[in-house]
Order: C-alpha cells, then structure tokens, then sequence
C-alpha cells in the first residue's frame, strides 16, 4: 500500500510526492463519521500533526471535495469553514490578520462549534440592544 | 502592565469574541501538539491564566532565534507579546533604548520576583567571561542574577540548550549551556539553530495555559515536539524503505525526491518536529527543498561528522543481507540505528571536519 501510494502517478501532479498518509485519513474519516451516526460523537483531526508531502494535502483535499455550505468567519484573521462532498466532513481553516494558515482541521460533526453563536457573545449582545432601541426610538 | 487582569479579561476589553477566543484555543492546542479534545479545557485554563512577565537574555548567539520568534505567525507575534504574555526586558530588540533598558529589566525582575519567565538564547562564555558582556556586565553574572527570581527558564535555541556553535571545538571561549550554570531552576531546551517558531510560542502557551513546564525528554526539550525523530516523520521515509536514495544533489533520485540519508541527512538521530509543522507559515522544510536535515537540534551537531557524510549504511541495505521478517527488520533498524548514533558520537569525540569534497560532492556523480 505504501509503495502504491508513493508512486500513484495518476494521483500525483508533477513534483508530488505521497507518503500514503491519505489512505489513512479518509479510514478514519469513516470511522469517525460512522460514530457520529451511531454515537453522536464529534471527531477533530489536526492536519498539522499529520506528515504530507508537497501537493499531498491539496490531493485530499480535492478528493473530499466541496459541498452544499461554504462560510466565512471574521474573528482575529478570516476563517473558512467548508462542508466537504461527505456530509458530516467538515474542512476547518483557521488564519490570522496576514492571512498566514494557523490551523487546518477536519472535523466530522453536524455544525461545527467555531459557527455556532456562543453565549458570552450573545450576553453581550443582550447588552447592547438597549442602545440600539433607545437610539432607534 | 496589568499583571492582575486575565486572560480572558484582557482578550474582552479588546473586543475578542468568544467565537475569535475559541480560534485562538483550538490553533494553541495544534501549537502545543495537543488533541483537538483538549481545546475546551484549554479555552477554560486561559480564560483565568494570568498575564506572565517575561524577561528575554541574550548572550553568545546570531540572533537568529530572535529572528525565529519574531517571524512567528501562530499566533502572530503581536498577539503573543501584547495579549498572551508581558514582554519586559528583551536585549536585543530594546537595544536602541540604551541603558533604560537595563532599569527596565532590574524593575521587571523586582516587581515579579519567583513569578517571572527567562528565556536565554545564546551560550554563555566561562573560559573568559570577557567575549561576551552586555553594559559591561558578564553574561555568567547576569544569568546567576537573573536566573534566582525566575519561576523557570526556557532556553531558546541549540546555543543556549547545548552550547551549539559556539561550543564546537575547539570551543575557544569556554561556551556551556544555561543548564550548565544554572541546577535549581526548572528549565526547558527548546533547541534548533534555530528553534521552529511554533514551538517557541507552543512552549510559551504550554506555559501560560498549565503554568508549569509541559513533559520533556531525557534532553530536557518538549516532548510534544521532540518526541520523535526527524526520519521517522519524514515524507520521504517511504523511499529509504525501498531503498531509493539520491546519491548526489542533481542526479534522478534528487529530482524525484528519493531519500537523502546518503548526503548526509542526519534525520535518524534528530528530534525535531520540522516534519511536520515546517517552516515559513508552514511552507516547506529543509528535506523537502532538497537539502539533508543538518541535526541542529542535537547537541554537537556541528561536530557531528561534516554535513555532507551519511551515519552509516541505510537499514534497508543491511536489511538486504539480513533475515527476512518482521523481528529480523525490528533487530535490523535497531543496530542500524545504534550504528548511527555510534557514529554521531565517534565524529563527535573526533571531531571530523567537513572538506572542500564533501562540500563538492553534490557535483561529482
């Protein structure tokens, strides 16, 4: 399996190189989504603690592919969060204000966390309509 | 400096969202080497972490480690030294400040007495403390004097972990590591010539977070990014077990990227973690632009038997004479790694230079 990932000439672009890290991955994408059917618990995998070779990443990631839902999040540098061809797969990128990539994910959940409104948000916002109102009327 | 306000305190006055501060949490966690699970933990831990008063010395060096951290962009630099941590005293970047900078660093030392971080980067000279002296003050002494009021200390780089360049032989100013000096404080050698700057800030966070050093190896170095070797990470390890290498640096096998322990890579007894959080917002690494891993983050990688010479036969070449089988190939791998470090440490005691042929030998085929 190694040395068919390692030489996949059809997978790889020119300059590639594989080191059969992808095969894994997606079998435990397919565990973890198979949890979260029967145990509705969520997955995280972190790619940066995961060995790649150039062009590898961008390979897996074109064979999730993109879904039905595409957000973005401005908090402390943009994020995007893509729901990938595999409903339940979800590729998480974090950046900062240059844009630099912090931290790329896949999560395998039903809504990430990282859209969700979180409650102190939401407290404040309680907090700040008053304002609004009273400036409204 | 606002020693007493939170983390979370600190991050809502700065209009920080919840959501923005979860961010911050789940890219710490990759930062640390931790599991994802571990972010609400972690989001709980710097939510009530204290802002830490950090002190920067800097001794014999190049300044590249600086250079590192500065480049640092998870989380960006700004971020860590204005928000996560109070960067009080650093030689090198106060340095136009004159002798302020010495006030600044004697105040931040009282004010935070048994509280404060010291990070060291650079060796300190014994043989003749006059190398190296800053305000005309000794590098020894004002690491001794340093080093009572600190709660730990980190040692930035392979200088000050082990000595690095400066301890090469002949080491002509009598270099030695911080933890050479210093025996009861705890400390932590965050090595590499110089250190990936994520693991800086990773043991930066660690430290913030739990407020204590996180678990280290027999090296004293963080063993979520020192606990494997480079060889072992490395994406080109399929090729060395096919036994595919690159014999000079412009032939097919470099071409096709084949493994690069026969120029020289000292990957198999490395411990790094370049593998796999790379450098340049995580562009690339050494291995993966071509060149063999140069073992920076060992101690005496420069007298580690010249750059360019290979530890020893490949496993897989002595694999080929050797029984088949799973146990023969784990007996195989362990000789051929004991071999290695054998080497490593036979060029070490002998001090093996590198030659103009060496340097050249990416040119003969």
């Amino acid at each position: 399996m190694l040395e068919h990932m390692a030489t996949d000439s059809n997978a790889c672009g020119e300059g590639d190189i594989f080191t059969g890290n992808v095969a894994p991955i997606l079998n435990e994408i397919r565990h973890a989504l198979q949890r979260l059917l029967d145990e509705d618990q969520t997955t995280t995998i972190d790619l940066r603690g995961i060995p790649m070779g150039p062009g590898e990443e961008q390979h897996l990631e074109s064979l999730l592919g993109t879904g039905e839902v595409t957000a973005t999040i401005d908090a402390m540098g943009l994020s995007t969060v893509i729901e990938t061809s595999l409903a339940g797969v979800w590729l998480v990128v974090h950046r900062n204000d240059n844009d630099d990539i912090l931290g790329k994910f896949i999560e395998i959940t039903r809504n990430p966390t990282i859209l969700e409104s979180q409650t102190e948000d939401m407290h404040s916002a309680l907090e700040r309509l008053p304002g609004i109102l009273a400036d409204y009327s | 400096m606002a020693y007493d306000k939170t983390l979370g305190e600190l991050l809502r006055e700065q209009g920080i969202t919840r959501r923005g501060f979860l961010k911050f949490c789940a890219t710490t966690a990759s930062m640390m080497a931790l599991s994802p699970s571990m972010v609400p933990k972690i989001a709980a831990a710097l939510e009530n972490a204290k802002r830490p008063s950090v002190i920067w010395l800097s001794f014999q060096e190049c300044t590249g480690c600086t250079e590192s951290l500065t480049r640092s962009h998870s989380p960006t630099i700004e971020k860590l030294i204005f928000d996560v941590i109070s960067l009080d005293h650093h030689h090198t970047l106060m340095a136009a400040s004159g002798y302020g900078v010495d006030e600044a660093l004697h105040d931040a030392m009282k004010e935070n007495y048994g509280k404060y971080l010291l990070l060291v980067d650079g060796s300190i000279p014994v043989g003749n403390p006059a190398y190296s002296t800053i305000s005309g003050v000794s590098n020894l002494d004002q690491l001794t004097e340093a080093a009572k009021g600190a709660a730990a200390i980190v040692s930035i780089g392979t200088c000050a972990a082990f000595g690095g360049i400066p301890h090469a032989n002949p080491n002509p100013t009598g270099a030695v590591a911080v933890s050479d000096i210093i025996k009861d404080k705890p400390i932590i050698n965050v090595s590499g010539c110089p250190p990936i700057p994520v693991v800086i800030t990773g043991v930066l966070a660690q430290f913030l977070t739990f407020g204590k050093l996180p678990e280290m190896d027999e090296l004293g170095r963080p063993k979520a990014f020192f606990g494997q070797n480079i060889h072992d990470r490395c994406y080109r390890r399929p090729f060395y077990e096919r036994g595919q290498f690159a014999e000079t640096f412009d032939d097919e096998g470099a071409k096709k990227g084949w493994c690069l322990f026969k120029l020289g890579c000292k990957g198999p007894v490395t411990y790094n973690a370049c593998a796999t959080m790379k450098w340049n917002e995580g562009t690339s690494w050494p291995v993966e632009s071509g060149h063999g891993c140069l073992g920076c983050s060992e101690p005496n990688f420069w007298d580690m038997g010249g750059f360019y010479n290979s530890l020893s036969t490949p496993t897989i070449d002595i694999a080929k004479t050797a029984a088949a089988g799973l146990a023969a190939g784990a007996a195989v791998g362990v000789a051929a790694g004991a071999l290695n470090r054998r080497k490593k440490n036979k060029a070490a005691r002998e001090h093996e230079t590198v030659t103009i042929n060496d340097l050249e030998k990416g040119a003969k085929s």
